[in-house]
C-alpha cells in the first residue's frame, strides 16, 4: 500500500478541501463529543440555569440511583439471552442454507425481511401479536392446552422483548455466516467425509473452528447491538408516563437527557455505557488472539 | 443406496425446520397486511384472509390522522432520507478517495482515528450534540437530522474506501497523463467506476434513516407535519391504546414498510453485499 497519488501544487488544499467535511464529524459527531460528554458529565446543567461543577458526584449517585442501576441490570441480561441468542440461531440457520438444495435464495429472503424493515412498523403488530385476550400467540398456546401468558407484563416482558429483537437480527447474522461458510474451502469436507466423518462430526470439527472469525465478529456486533438496544423496547414496553417496563440504559440516557434536562446525570450514564462497550471489545479481542482461526 | 437414503432424511428434516422458522419470520407481516384489509369489527378476529377484504383502512388512513398528517409524515421521511443519502455519499465519498488514492501526510493517522470513531456509541454524541443544536436554534427543525449526513462518517468511509482500493491504479496515471486534476480523477474516473459500493452504502443510509426512531424522538417535535413516520406511526399508537381501530394503524405501518421492500426486492444483491462487505451499523 506504498503507492499513493502525489498531490500537485493547489491540490494540497483541494485534497483537505475534501476532507473538511469527515473532520467537521470528527470535531463535532464523535471524537469531539466524547471529550464533551465526558466534561459535561462533571457538571450539573438543565440548560437553564448556569453549570455547576460537581466533579464525580454524578458517577458517585449512579451507584445510589436504583433506576439507573435496575436499568444497567435490565441492559446486561438484555444482552447475555440476546447475543448467544443471535449468534447461535443465525449460524445454525446459515449452516443449513449453505447446502446445494432448491428454494435456499426464498429462505435467505424471507429471514432477511426484518432486517429491512422498520422496528416501530414491524413492533406494531408485534404488540398485537403479544396482546393478553386479543393477541393470536395466546390463541396458539390455547389451542395447544396450554395456559395464556401476559407477554407484556412485567415479569415477562424482557423475555418478549428479547424474543422480537432476535427475531429482527438473525437475517443479519446468517448473512454474515454465509459469508464466513462460503470461504471454506469444499476439499476440507471432502477430506472429512473420506475420513468417516458424519455430518455433525464434520460440523464440529471443520465448520466451527473455520467459522470463528465470524462468530468473532457477529458476537461483537450483536453486542455492541444489544448495548444500545432502543428501538423495540421503547414501542413495546412503554408506559403511560413515558417510562417503561423494561427500561435499559439508552432509555435512561434518553429520559435522563431529554425528559428532565438532567445533562450532567444523562453524560455520565453515556459515558458507563461507553466504558461498558470499550471493556467489552477489551475482553473480546483478548478473546480472539486465543481463539479466532484465521487461516 | 443407505447413503441416499440418509441424505433424503437429512434434507426432509432441513426442509421443515427452515420452512417452520420460515413462518414464524414471516408471521408478523401475514398478520400486518391480514389486520389491515379487514372490517374494524373483526381486528381481533383469528383468521388469516378476511372476509370480506376492504381497502377502507387505507384511505381512513388520510381521515383518522387530522389534516392529512400521513402525507406529511411520509414526506418528511422520504425528504430526510434522500438528503441523508446524498450528504452521506458525497462527502463519504471524497473522504474513502482521499484516503485510498492520494498520499499525504497525517493519511494514516487521520484514518485510523476515523475508524476507531466506530466504537463510540452514538448516545454519546446524542447530549453535545442536541446542545450545540439548541444554541443554534436547531430544535424542532428538521436540520439536526440532515446536517450531520454532511459531515461523513466511519461506515461509509471504510466501507467506499474498501471498494476504491480495488480500482486498477492505471487508470489513475492514465487519467494523470491526460491532464486530469484530484477531484477530475474522483469525479470522472472512480464515481462512475464505484457505482455497486455506492449502491450499497445509497441502500444502507436510506434503510437506517428512514427507520430511525431516536433522533426524530429527540430532535422534532411531536407534530404530525413536522415528524417522521416512526414518530408519527408510535405516536398514533398511542393515542389508539384504549382500542381504538387497529386495522388502520395496521395500514399505516404496512405503507410505511413498502418503500424498503420494494428497494429490497429491486437490490437484494446489493443490500446483502453490503452486509457481508462489512456488517457495521453506522
Amino acid at each position: 500500500m506504498d503507492y499513493g497519488l502525489k498531490p500537485l501544487g493547489r491540490e494540497k488544499l483541494w485534497l483537505w478541501l475534501m476532507l473538511v467535511p469527515t473532520i467537521i464529524g470528527l470535531v463535532f459527531g464523535t471524537i469531539g463529543s466524547l471529550f464533551a460528554t465526558l466534561g459535561l458529565s462533571l457538571f450539573d446543567w438543565d440548560l437553564i440555569n448556569p453549570p455547576t461543577w460537581v466533579g464525580i458526584d454524578n458517577y458517585v449517585a449512579l451507584f445510589q440511583n436504583e433506576n439507573y442501576i435496575e436499568a444497567f441490570v435490565n441492559t446486561l441480561k438484555f444482552s447475555a439471552l440476546y447475543v448467544p441468542g443471535v449468534v447461535i440461531i443465525s449460524l445454525l440457520l446459515a449452516v443449513l442454507l449453505n447446502r446445494k438444495m432448491r428454494g435456499v435464495g426464498i429462505f435467505r429472503t424471507i429471514y432477511f425481511l426484518p432486517t429491512v424493515t422498520s422496528a416501530v412498523a414491524t413492533a406494531l403488530v408485534w404488540n398485537m401479536i403479544y396482546g393478553k385476550e386479543t393477541g393470536i400467540l395466546n390463541f396458539m398456546l390455547e389451542s395447544l392446552g396450554m395456559t395464556p401468558i401476559c407477554w407484556l407484563c412485567t415479569d415477562n416482558a424482557m423475555m418478549s422483548v428479547v424474543i422480537v429483537n432476535i427475531w429482527g437480527a438473525i437475517g443479519e447474522g446468517m448473512i454474515i455466516f454465509l459469508a464466513g461458510l462460503t470461504a471454506i474451502p469444499r476439499d476440507y469436507y471432502e477430506a472429512a467425509s473420506l475420513d468417516g466423518a458424519n455430518n455433525f462430526q464434520q460440523f464440529l470439527r471443520v465448520t466451527l473452528p473455520l467459522v470463528t472469525p465470524s462468530i468473532f465478529f457477529q458476537t461483537l456486533i450483536s453486542a455492541i447491538n444489544a448495548f444500545q438496544a432502543y428501538d423495540y423496547i421503547y414501542m413495546l414496553t412503554r408506559r403511560g408516563q413515558g417510562d417503561s417496563s423494561v427500561p435499559v440504559a439508552v432509555y435512561s440516557i434518553y429520559r435522563n437527557a431529554f425528559h428532565f434536562f438532567r445533562m450532567g446525570d444523562a453524560s455520565a450514564q453515556a459515558i458507563q455505557l461507553a466504558l461498558l462497550v470499550g471493556v467489552f471489545m477489551a475482553i473480546m479481542f483478548w478473546w480472539e488472539r486465543h481463539y479466532v482461526v484465521y487461516e | 443406496m443407505s447413503r441416499s437414503f440418509t441424505k433424503t432424511i437429512l434434507d426432509i428434516t432441513v426442509y421443515a425446520v427452515l420452512i417452520i422458522g420460515a413462518l414464524t419470520m414471516l408471521i408478523p407481516f401475514v398478520w400486518m397486511l391480514s389486520v389491515s384489509l379487514r372490517e374494524p369489527a373483526q381486528q381481533y378476529a383469528r383468521i388469516i384472509i378476511p372476509t370480506p377484504v376492504t381497502l377502507q383502512n387505507y384511505l381512513d388512513l388520510f381521515k383518522d390522522l387530522p389534516d392529512q398528517a400521513f402525507i406529511y409524515l411520509t414526506f418528511n421521511s422520504f425528504k430526510i432520507s434522500i438528503l441523508t443519502v446524498v450528504g452521506q455519499v458525497l462527502t463519504c465519498a471524497m473522504a474513502a478517495f482521499v484516503f485510498a488514492i492520494v498520499k499525504f501526510k497525517g493519511r494514516d493517522f487521520l484514518f485510523a482515528l476515523l475508524v476507531a470513531t466506530l466504537m463510540i456509541p452514538p448516545q454519546v454524541s446524542l447530549i453535545p450534540n442536541f446542545i450545540i443544536f439548541k444554541y443554534l436554534g436547531w430544535i424542532g427543525t428538521q436540520l439536526p437530522l440532515i446536517i450531520p449526513a454532511f459531515w461523513g462518517g466511519a461506515f461509509g468511509t471504510f466501507l467506499l474506501r474498501q471498494y476504491f482500493l480495488t480500482i486498477p491504479r492505471d487508470l489513475v496515471d492514465a487519467a494523470r497523463m491526460d491532464g486530469a486534476s484530484l477531484f477530475d480523477i474522483f469525479w470522472r474516473v472512480y464515481m462512475p467506476l464505484s457505482k455497486p459500493a455506492v449502491a450499497a452504502l445509497s441502500i444502507f443510509v436510506f434503510k437506517d434513516a428512514w427507520n430511525d426512531l431516536l433522533h426524530p424522538l429527540v430532535y422534532l417535535p411531536t407534530d404530525m407535519h413536522q415528524t417522521t413516520l416512526t414518530v408519527g406511526l408510535a405516536f398514533f399508537q398511542q393515542q389508539l391504546q384504549a382500542g381504538g381501530k387497529f386495522t388502520v394503524l395496521m395500514a399505516g405501518a404496512f405503507l410505511s414498510i413498502v418503500p424498503l421492500l420494494i428497494i429490497f426486492f429491486i437490490a437484494q444483491k446489493q443490500f446483502i453485499e453490503g452486509i457481508a462487505l462489512s456488517g457495521v451499523k453506522r
